[in-house]
């Protein structure tokens, strides 16, 4: 109305880089620190690798040949001579991280195979694990949500303690059971492996339940708060009934928090999928870093947890981009 | 909703259709709210609202006046239906909107809400989705109702927004709330109320928080319903705006109407002592050096009635600004221009009052001249002494001085500490030489700001909006300072609260020869306060000078819209 000051703020008004600058400039800022992340994660796998103790070389010479036992220089000297474990431990930084700029991640120990390529076989069934969990729980957390704050008070507070119960559940004992119960006695399920749809139900509620408790909990405060909100006072004074208000209006109030929960989330399922895959039998990414820790197969290791460190990028970025796009306020702010 | 008094059948709502009275679109005769608290033993039942009756005609404005808790807005959500969970509705008659209301399932108010009733909330900018364009908003009270037609409500909403006065209704109907100026948001609520054209409009506080050219346009988009025969119940605590709209007044109190009206007779003749002390408590011109309360008018101005007294014109200045300008870099990444070369004097003993809407720099110069921040251009002298240009270790020792009050105490107080703990931290520690001499001051404040000694023990949030603006006041006392800037320090109070810390102000400036800063956007409060006034617009000071003058005789373009959009109560006698 009156307040116009920005149109007239006279001639001295500095001019600040153009919006189109700016932005450039916040996005430049991001992906510079998403490479940042990326690049300390891999340092540090470096490094852990480099400086563990146990010489690389006989552990290596130990793999091939199923032998625990001392080795002789003579012995050492080719594999030495052949991985650059010999080379100052700069050099072989440099390496790695030029190999690693390549999509190169050297080779298994133990499958001498490229690491990118033991890692790409079996990333794919860990992905739709890891996003059917994710999805799995915020079907429920949202609906429990709508369904059951501010109803009746008895009703609010049960379903409170049911979310901070699953929140609770350790994953692993929860799978066995679900394992136990639907599979094996209802037989409602495959109880091992498979790759399709009904496969991934049991392993995805392993990993979900236990998210949709905290997902559910941290919407649930929102909810509340957004409820007492006058705009719901406004839709309700238009003829708009509770269940419409709810799903409408006040959810999308409540899901913030959820979201930044699960950019967190995408990293621990990531981890937790080692344990659904290992009950269900499953194939994944969780198998082949269980083998290769259990084998000290350092290159797959170091492989797997930059992967996770790229998700947890990614899945970071995504979180900034929902943000913008359920509070479209944050764009100007 | 729970009802023991049900209705026969409708057949109340049958007028003979030829009378030429107009349509009776409310009838409530004995209505009582009142809300259970508690389980078992310790429930308690809640009596809000109690036995109310009330009657309003299409194309009339009906206004429910009251302060915060006297049961105005649950009322007027009784008659939507809506009063809130766990409450308990009995009433002997009440109809709305030519239906009984009593004992109506959900299902069929909802038919009704929106389509038959209107209602606007206060503040748009959270009385709106928040997070969605506000044609939407307007949208959904058509879709709502039927219009399922995309395009038809898409123009239907451009319609609405053009004929409540927004202009360029295609870029404003994709626009949020927060995108949008406080008179186009609040049109835009009031375009989504009265989308399907319901013949009563309940309006809840429509203008508080709106500035006042905002307000006229409101309440002028209100006057225009109301010729064309929409009912208004206009709920309000300010009696200026239920002069400016309302044909018929109930003042309520603690849950109950105590009188009700033509507006006329209870602006201008009020019986009930509650009204009549609700109408000396609005400060405006009339008030000039009038105490606004009783209590104020037994221990101030107990021999002519008049406190105020004529300073000297030579009066030295205490607080001199020279020249400020602020700027600030906007989202948008420009530099915009908050202060603009504002320069004034504060003389000793005296009030300057600076007035503006919100966005034109007042509060910014405030906090320059409480060197809270520094000027970008110019500077402030304190007794003539370099002020802001000091370093910060170099003004502690004159902080003193300068003390403030803020609109929101709350925000400003550790919630852990008591009102004491409060005092004695605002205390110079050095200046006690034992533990009960300290406490004696703390006493003395506290009585000085009207507050005894129990409340010591209390912490913020157990005293009463009132009594935390006294203690913010005496912990600006606290230091002994020359000059307090109070920044819209009574502007959230009710008026009958706002009327007691005013005199309190008043009382205190005298017995202390304190000089105010008074910044507000009341024109009505800074007439009653001030000897001089700034008035300020989009940063820059427009006009400045003795306070009757600039109001009686005001010579910027500017003060005249300002002046002019202020509504009065007409108060015929009732100073003397």
């Amino acid at each position: 109305m009156t307040t116009t000051l920005h149109d007239d703020a006279g001639p001295d008004t500095v001019r600040a880089p153009s919006p189109v600058a700016a932005r450039l400039h916040r996005t430049g800022v991001r992906v510079l620190s998403a490479l940042g992340v990326i690049w300390a994660a891999a340092t540090f796998t470096f490094f852990i690798q480099a400086l563990l103790p146990g010489d690389r070389a006989t552990l290596l010479l130990n793999q091939l040949t199923g032998q625990i036992q001392e080795r002789t220089a003579g012995e050492l000297a080719p594999i030495n001579a052949r991985y650059g474990f010999d080379d100052p431990l700069l050099v072989q930084y440099a390496d790695f991280i030029t190999g690693l700029l390549r999509g190169n991640l050297g080779m298994s120990y133990q499958l001498y195979k490229p690491v990118t390529e033991v890692i790409g076989d079996q990333v794919l069934p860990t992905i739709a694990l890891t996003f059917s969990a994710l999805a799995v729980a915020w079907v429920i957390a949202v609906v429990f949500t709508v369904a059951t704050v501010k109803r009746v008070p008895w009703l609010s507070s049960l379903a409170s303690a049911i979310e901070a119960f699953a929140a609770g559940l350790p994953q692993y004992w929860l799978g066995v059971i679900l394992l136990v119960v639907f599979a094996l006695g209802l037989g409602a399920f495959p109880v091992v492996g498979g790759t399709g749809l009904a496969s991934l139900v049991l392993p995805a509620l392993t990993l979900g339940i236990p998210l949709a408790g905290f997902l559910g909990q941290t919407i649930r405060s929102e909810f509340d708060a957004a409820l007492d909100q006058p705009f719901t006072l406004t839709a309700r004074m238009r003829g708009m009934g509770d269940t419409q208000v709810r799903l409408r209006h006040v959810l999308r109030h409540s899901v913030l928090p959820g979201i930044t929960l699960s950019g967190w989330a995408m990293g621990a399922l990531f981890s937790g999928a080692v344990i659904a895959e290992n009950i269900f039998s499953r194939p994944g990414l969780g198998k082949v870093l269980v083998t290769a820790v259990n084998s000290r197969d350092l290159p797959v290791v170091c492989g797997v947890v930059i992967l996770v460190a790229v998700i947890y990028v990614v899945a970071n970025l995504l979180v900034d981009l929902a943000y913008t796009l359920i509070d479209p306020r944050m764009k100007t702010a | 909703m729970t009802t023991t008094a049900i209705l026969s059948d409708d057949a109340t709502t049958a007028a003979p259709p030829a009378t030429p009275v107009p349509r009776r679109l409310l009838a409530v005769e004995h209505l009582d709210v009142s809300f259970a608290s508690g389980h078992g033993r310790s429930a308690r039942s809640n009596h809000v609202v109690k036995d109310v009756s009330l009657s309003l005609e299409a194309g009339a404005c009906l206004a429910i006046v009251g302060e915060s808790g006297s049961g105005k807005s649950v009322t007027a959500r009784t008659l939507v239906g809506l009063p809130g969970s766990g409450a308990r509705v009995t009433a002997g008659r009440l109809e709305v909107a030519g239906r009984s209301a009593l004992g109506r399932p959900e299902r069929s108010w909802r038919r009704i809400r929106g389509k038959d009733i209107g209602f606007i909330l206060q503040d748009a900018l959270v009385s709106l989705d928040p997070l969605r364009p506000v044609g939407r908003e307007i949208e959904e009270s058509l879709r709502l109702h039927g219009t399922t037609n995309a395009a038809a409500r898409r123009a239907k909403v451009l319609e609405l927004l053009a004929s409540v006065g927004v202009p360029e209704p295609e870029l404003r109907a994709r626009q949020r709330p927060d995108e949008l100026s406080g008179g186009l948001r609040q049109r835009a609520l009031i375009a989504s109320a009265i989308a399907l054209d319901p013949g009563l409009v309940i309006a809840d506080e429509p203008t508080t928080a709106l500035d006042v050219t905002v307000q006229a346009q409101v309440l002028d988009l209100l006057a225009g319903m109301k010729e064309r025969g929409t009912g208004i119940v206009l709920i309000s605590h300010d009696l200026s705006v239920v002069a400016r709209l309302a044909d018929h007044v109930a003042v309520m109190q603690g849950g109950a109407i105590v009188e009700q009206g033509p507006v006329d007779q209870i602006l201008g003749d009020p019986r009930h002592e509650y009204t009549r002390a609700l109408l000396d408590a609005v400060p405006s011109a009339h008030t000039r050096g009038v105490p606004l309360t009783s209590a104020g008018r037994e221990s101030m101005g107990a021999a002519a009635g008049r406190v105020r007294i004529d300073r000297p014109a030579g009066a030295p200045a205490v607080l001199r600004a020279e020249h400020l300008s602020k700027s600030y870099k906007g989202p948008d990444g420009r530099f915009a221009t908050v202060v603009d070369d504002v320069s004034f004097e504060l003389r000793a003993g005296e009030t300057l009052g600076i007035v503006g809407e919100s966005g034109s720099g007042k509060s910014t110069t405030a906090k320059i001249a409480l060197a809270m921040l520094d000027p970008d251009a110019g500077r402030v002298l304190l007794d003539g002494q370099p002020w802001t240009e000091l370093t910060t270790s170099q003004r502690r020792p004159r902080r003193r001085t300068v003390t403030s009050v803020y609109q929101d105490p709350l925000s400003s107080f550790d919630p852990r500490w008591n009102a004491e703990r409060i005092l004695l931290d605002a205390l110079d520690a050095g200046a006690f030489s034992t533990a009960a001499a300290q406490r004696g001051r703390i006493v003395e404040l506290a009585a000085a700001v009207g507050l005894a000694e129990e409340h010591l023990a209390k912490h913020p949030l157990q005293l009463s909006g009132g009594q935390r603006q006294r203690l913010a006041i005496a912990r600006a006392l606290a230091p002994e300072p020359e000059v307090i800037v109070l920044d819209e320090a009574v502007s959230a109070l009710d008026v009958s609260v706002q009327a007691q810390v005013l005199d309190l102000l008043t009382d205190l400036q005298q017995r202390f020869g304190l000089s105010y800063l008074f910044i507000s956007h009341d024109l009505g409060v800074i007439h009653h306060m001030s000897d001089r006034v700034l008035v300020m617009k989009d940063g820059r000071a427009v006009e400045q000078g003795d306070a009757d003058e600039v109001f009686t005789n005001p010579q910027h373009p500017y003060t005249r819209e300002l002046l002019a959009s202020v509504p009065r109560v007409e108060l015929a006698g009732s100073v003397d």
